[in-house]
């Protein structure tokens, strides 16, 4: 891999990547500190600064999958709602970001909430992935989770002090192209940002990842530097992503932009083999590839931490 | 003289009448068919006379759907083995677009 001495934060941002499951990360004026997690997990001092958990990311739960990468996906998901059922300190909120569903099929959304309701945090923030518009009259998921948007898919809201901007960039495809947010949605973002102190947090979520990871595939959102160029002049944004079913961050100035695992299934590395389809890989290493993101505030100096917990 | 006059007429007839057969086959046994593998609509642009219907058949693993650019047809999600069909009364150029995957594209000429 080149090393580009332009692009400083892209390099440490490989850096942060490059250690991989296990690996917590704190966030303090956008500059990551990788703390290998046993480490972490020795020195109690460590992770007892890092406070409480604000949020936990759920993401590409694809329920109705049923093919070889993962024939129970049910029970993948039921081991992760385990999980943080079994944190010493409960979420406030849970955020979905996407692809609840296989086929957006009526069932799949029903079974997919009867488990969601075995969370002990009630609250649940979601935005659609392109699985769940998949239906002819893309209408399964709003009647489900719209009130929110008023079914546009758009919509914000302030939990402890944190700006919460939820974002939908897989309607409105463009031909061969990558996801889309469109004029009227970057015209709310722009009204809904306006006003707002540069010092108060910005958490950004939206399935397709909000910057472009491999075009060919279409991991990117086509317009998603214009919405960029709105939220760069905040002290702390952190974006979060589904889609790619993988780890992958970047940090550029005060924006940390992270895409989580999937609770279903993994899939390739950019560009690694014909298609992003199902990654097969042995059954005794899948759950090692399936997990979620926790968002913790750290009171000192005031902060977001990311940490990603495998369901193994 | 004779005998070669009919055996030319013979050989035309029996030309004729396979000729017959085969354009009948062809209409009613055959619609024109869509593949999606690998990512991809094979062929990526088909050409049919007004009046076809075509058939698109998912033979991913993965999911796709076929979703006219303009709004014409929009399929459900396709999964492995599903087809989705559409009938082109108009000629002209319709393309359209997975819309799990918007890097899939594809085209319809209607003749």
């Amino acid at each position: 891999m080149a090393d580009d001495p332009a692009l400083p934060s892209r390099r440490k941002a490989l850096k942060c990547m490059a250690f991989g499951a296990g690996t917590l990360f704190t966030l303090a004026g956008g500059v990551f500190t990788p703390i290998e997690l046993a480490a972490a997990a020795v020195d109690r001092k460590l992770t007892a600064g890092l406070g409480k958990p604000l949020f936990v990311q759920i993401s590409d739960t694809h329920i109705g999958f049923n093919k070889e990468a993962n024939p129970d996906v049910d029970g993948t998901l039921k081991r992760t709602i385990e999980l943080v059922n079994g944190m010493s300190q409960q979420p406030a909120l849970i955020i979905h970001t996407g692809d609840i569903t296989q086929l957006s099929k009526p069932t799949e959304f029903d079974a997919a909430q009867q488990m969601f309701s075995l969370l002990r945090t009630t609250e649940m923030h979601t935005v659609p992935g392109e699985h769940d518009t998949a239906d002819a009259t893309v209408t399964e998921y709003f009647s489900r989770f719209g009130k929110a948007s008023d079914n546009k898919g758009y919509y914000s809201f302030d939990h402890a002090g944190v700006h919460f901007v939820a974002l939908i960039n897989v309607l409105q495809f463009k031909a061969g192209g990558l996801g889309t947010l469109g004029p009227d949605q970057l015209s709310w973002l722009a009204a809904d940002l306006k006003g707002r102190s540069s010092s108060t947090p910005i958490v950004v979520f939206a399935h397709m990842p909000l910057w472009t990871i491999y075009q060919p595939w279409g991991w990117g959102t086509g317009d998603a530097d214009q919405a960029m160029s709105l939220l760069r002049r905040f002290g702390s944004v952190t974006v979060l992503n589904g889609h790619i079913h993988q780890i992958v961050q970047k940090v550029e100035g005060n924006m940390t932009f992270h895409t989580a695992r999937s609770t279903a299934f993994p899939q390739p590395a950019a560009g690694v083999g014909p298609s992003p389809g199902p990654l097969k890989v042995p059954a005794e290493q899948l759950a090692n590839m399936l997990g979620i993101t926790s968002v913790l505030v750290v009171e000192r100096p005031r902060a977001l931490a990311l940490v990603d917990t495998t369901i193994a | 003289m004779n005998k070669y006059r009919s055996w030319f007429a013979a050989t035309a007839v029996a030309l004729l009448g396979w000729s017959a057969t085969w354009d009948a086959a062809a209409q009613t046994a055959d619609p024109p068919r869509i593949v999606v593998k690998n990512f991809m609509f094979q062929p990526m642009s088909l050409t049919v006379k007004a009046g076809s219907t075509v058939i698109w058949t998912n033979m991913d693993e993965e999911p796709h759907t076929v979703v006219s650019s303009s709004g014409q047809f929009r399929s459900n999600a396709l999964d492995t083995k599903d087809s989705f069909s559409f009938k082109f009364d108009k000629p002209g150029t319709y393309s359209f677009v997975c819309s799990i995957h918007p890097q899939m594209v594809g085209t319809i000429i209607v003749q």
